[in-house]
This record gives C-alpha cells, sequence and structure tokens, in this order.
C-alpha cells in the first residue's frame, strides 16, 4: 500500500518536471508588426529589441517575451533591428499585442521617425509641443524653449 | 408577329409625312439625351477611378494596420460564452452614395440575414449603421434595431478620426453588447469584392476568454483602453475596405453605363438615318407619282 501510495506520488513529480522555470515555447525570432494608420513601418519583420513607453512604464520586448497586452504613452519607440541598429520613431498613442508565437504589433495612432521632426521649426503643432513634454518628463534632455510663454 | 408589326408599320407611313417628320424628331431628341447621359456616365468614370486609385493606395497600409488589430483575437481564439443570452452589436459600413452597383444592398442583405439567425436564437440584437444608404434600406423593415446611424459618408475618404468618432458615439449610447462583428465589403480585386465581417468583443467577454489567461499582467483599466482602441481599429479597418470597394464597384457600374449608352446610340442611329432615307424615298416616290399624274 506505501508502494502504491509512492508511486501515486511519484508519477505527478514527472509530470511537473518544469515548474518554476518553464522554458519558453515561443519561437526564436519576433515577427514585429509596427503600423499607424496611414504607415506601415515594419512588417512581420524580424528584429532583436523593441523598447516601448506604456502607461504603467518602459517596456525591453526581446523575442519569446510573456505575453502581455499594454496601452502606449506618448513617447520614442526604440527598434533595434537584427544588424544593430537602432531605428528611433515618435508615438502619440495606441496600443501593442506580444503574442504566445512571438509575434508583436505595435499599433499607434500617429508614429513618426525621429529625424522627421523638426523641433527647431514652429512649435505651434500639438503634436510636436506633445514630443517635448514627453522627452521632459521621460527624463531626457533636450534643448528648447518651454511652451506657453 | 414580326409580320404584323412590318404591315403596321408600312400602314403607318402611309398615313403621312407628319407622322414620319415627328418619329425623326422624337428619335433626335432621344439621341441627344442619350449623349448627354453618356458624357455624364463616362465623368463619372473617371473620377471614380482616380479616388479607386487613391483608396487602394491608402488601403495597403491599413490592411496591415487592421490585421494587426484583430491579430489578438485570432491568436487568442477568443470566443463569446456559447449559449447564453448574448447582445449582439452589428456595424454595417457603407457610405451615402448610390449608383455603385450592389455594394449597399449586399451590406444590408448580410445584416437582414444575420438579425434573422440571432433573433431566431433568442438574442438581442442592435445595429449601427454607417452610412445614409444603409440606413434607407434597413429603416423600412428593421427600424427597431437601429441603434445609430452616421452621416457623411463617403464624400470624402475615411479618416481614423472618422472611426474613432463613431467608436465614441457607439460607446457613448450604453448598449452593454457581449460580442458582435463590423459588417463590410471586402475589397478582392477591380472587378470583385465580397462581403465580409471581422468580430468584436465586448471587455467582459475578453477578460474571460479562458486564453487570456496567458497574457499576462493586465489590469482592467489597461484592457478598457485596449478594447476601445481596438474598435476604433477594426472600424478604420471596415471603412477603408468598404470605400475602395465602392469606387470600385462605382467604376465598373459607370463604365457598363457608358457601354449601354453607347450602343443604345448606335442603334439609334442606325434608325434614324434608315427613317431619314425613308422620308427621302417617300417624298420622291410622291414627286413622281405627282409628275406622271400630270
Amino acid at each position: 500500500m506505501m508502494a502504491a501510495r509512492f508511486l501515486r506520488c511519484s508519477l505527478p513529480v514527472l509530470r511537473q518536471a518544469r515548474c518554476y522555470a518553464d522554458a519558453p515555447s515561443g519561437s526564436a525570432q519576433m515577427s514585429f508588426t509596427f503600423a499607424s494608420p496611414t504607415q506601415v513601418y515594419f512588417k512581420e519583420a524580424s528584429v532583436k529589441q523593441v523598447d516601448v513607453p506604456t502607461l504603467t512604464g518602459a517596456f525591453g520586448i526581446l523575442p519569446a517575451h510573456v505575453p502581455t497586452l499594454q496601452v502606449l504613452r506618448p513617447g520614442v519607440v526604440t527598434v533595434f533591428n537584427d544588424d544593430g541598429s537602432a531605428a528611433k520613431f515618435f508615438v502619440s498613442s495606441g496600443s501593442i499585442t506580444v503574442n504566445a508565437d512571438s509575434s508583436v504589433q505595435l499599433l499607434a495612432e500617429e508614429a513618426f521617425p525621429l529625424d522627421q521632426l523638426d523641433v527647431a521649426v514652429s512649435t505651434q503643432h500639438p503634436l510636436i509641443d506633445l514630443f517635448i513634454i514627453s522627452m521632459a518628463t521621460g527624463g531626457q534632455l533636450l534643448s528648447c524653449r518651454p511652451q506657453g510663454g | 408577329m414580326i409580320l404584323s408589326i412590318v404591315l403596321s408599320y408600312t400602314y403607318m407611313t402611309n398615313t403621312g409625312q407628319v407622322r414620319n417628320m415627328a418619329t425623326l424628331k422624337d428619335i433626335t431628341i432621344r439621341l441627344k439625351s442619350i449623349k448627354n447621359i453618356q458624357k455624364i456616365t463616362k465623368s463619372m468614370k473617371m473620377v471614380a477611378a482616380a479616388k479607386y486609385a487613391r483608396a487602394e493606395r491608402q488601403l495597403k497600409p491599413a490592411r496591415v494596420y487592421g490585421n494587426g488589430a484583430v491579430a489578438l483575437y485570432e491568436k487568442a481564439e477568443i470566443k463569446a460564452p456559447e449559449g447564453v443570452a448574448n447582445k449582439h452589436l452589428l456595424i454595417g459600413v457603407s457610405s451615402d452614395r448610390g449608383l455603385c452597383g450592389a455594394v449597399h444592398s449586399n451590406v444590408a442583405k448580410a445584416i437582414k440575414a444575420k438579425i434573422a439567425t440571432l433573433t431566431g436564437e433568442g438574442k438581442e440584437v442592435m445595429v449601427v449603421n454607417v452610412g445614409d444608404k444603409l440606413r434607407n434600406i434597413l429603416q423600412r423593415t428593421h427600424s427597431n434595431y437601429l441603434l445609430l446611424s452616421c452621416k457623411e459618408v463617403g464624400r470624402k475618404p475615411p479618416t481614423f478620426t472618422d472611426a474613432s468618432i463613431v467608436a465614441t458615439e457607439l460607446l457613448n449610447m450604453g448598449f452593454e453588447f457581449d460580442q458582435g462583428a463590423v459588417i463590410y465589403n471586402r475589397f478582392r480585386s477591380v472587378i470583385s469584392y465580397k462581403t465580409d465581417e471581422k468580430p468584436i468583443f465586448s471587455i467582459d467577454t475578453v477578460a474571460n476568454s479562458e486564453n487570456m489567461g496567458i497574457y499576462d499582467d493586465i489590469d482592467a483599466d489597461v484592457l478598457r483602453n485596449y478594447q476601445e482602441f481596438a474598435l476604433v481599429n477594426i472600424i478604420y479597418f471596415g471603412l477603408k475596405e468598404s470605400t475602395t470597394s465602392e469606387q470600385s464597384a462605382r467604376m465598373t457600374a459607370m463604365d457598363s453605363a457608358s457601354k449601354n449608352a453607347s450602343e443604345m446610340i448606335d442603334k439609334l442611329t442606325l434608325t434614324f438615318n434608315r427613317t431619314r432615307q425613308a422620308v427621302i424615298t417617300k417624298e420622291l416616290i410622291e414627286i413622281i407619282s405627282g409628275a406622271a399624274a400630270l
């Protein structure tokens, strides 16, 4: 009887060979889609890492990241390509989805590459004001005139 | 039957010249009006072609965007709980303008069919329509299902702002739906489009879905924002596909109208020439027979 109980106890242990640290089940590559309603920047591309600013904090997303849904906050998205180069985009708002199969969909309401934003130009554009504010609160140093006089 | 028509025609021509001159004038008036109509349909076709080219260009990024928006629902296989008396919301996407073939009636047919099946299963359904033409069709028979109606769609290409206005008004109406669908015309090619639907879910349905457990670190606020954004995305996607299908359908409709008009013009011109020759021949005969009588 004791042996039977022992056998019964051992079987579940075998099934739960991995419990605290499960091996990641996602694929080794991230399928990254980054789009705004009017333009597509990345479509199912394979990238190394994506840094996103969300309402709950800044995330760095690598392949096989745990699945999650997040809402973006105005800020800079940095995409690190496989060849090591980094591309920065300013996003106003949007959402990011990381699925179990390591696919990432970053949908931004408005997104622009940073080099398209000329801060020296008239800062009457609300998007650029937003950018300046987000840069200031994000702690990055940017020399510019404060808005609103 | 043809023989009797020929006999009656010859009888009519014998009743005098006045009849034929009137016939000639009638044919001339008809010819002129059909030529005008053909000019109009030709110009409408060119306008529709230009708008279609622009809409198709804007559809490419919108498609990637829309597919990204529904990716969550597909990958997580989110379904509303079966068997419960769900509340359904149908969003029909069309436009205000006509002369575009069967675009509006296809969406209306799909909505009516869905209403029939859902009410047959005892579920509550409400319909939001984007586009006046859709409202006109649905109001006749299903007016008590209409929740919200949007106008001024179709004049200018739809933007993300339009989609967000529709979504905001819809959410402000306070209809607590569990699941639903956006019904639109999916653009396949210049000559073909297909009525399709994309699912939408409420916040509770998504939160309680079985596969949502794998998604980490989600609180109610984030999920609500995410869902509202996803709703706008899906409506935007439907609007973009719908306009492209509509413009291509209008282009083909105006093209076939112009072709029909030119066919009619050819036939009428032949009839006109024949009538003219008949009149001349008759006059000649009268002159000759009159001279012979003298």
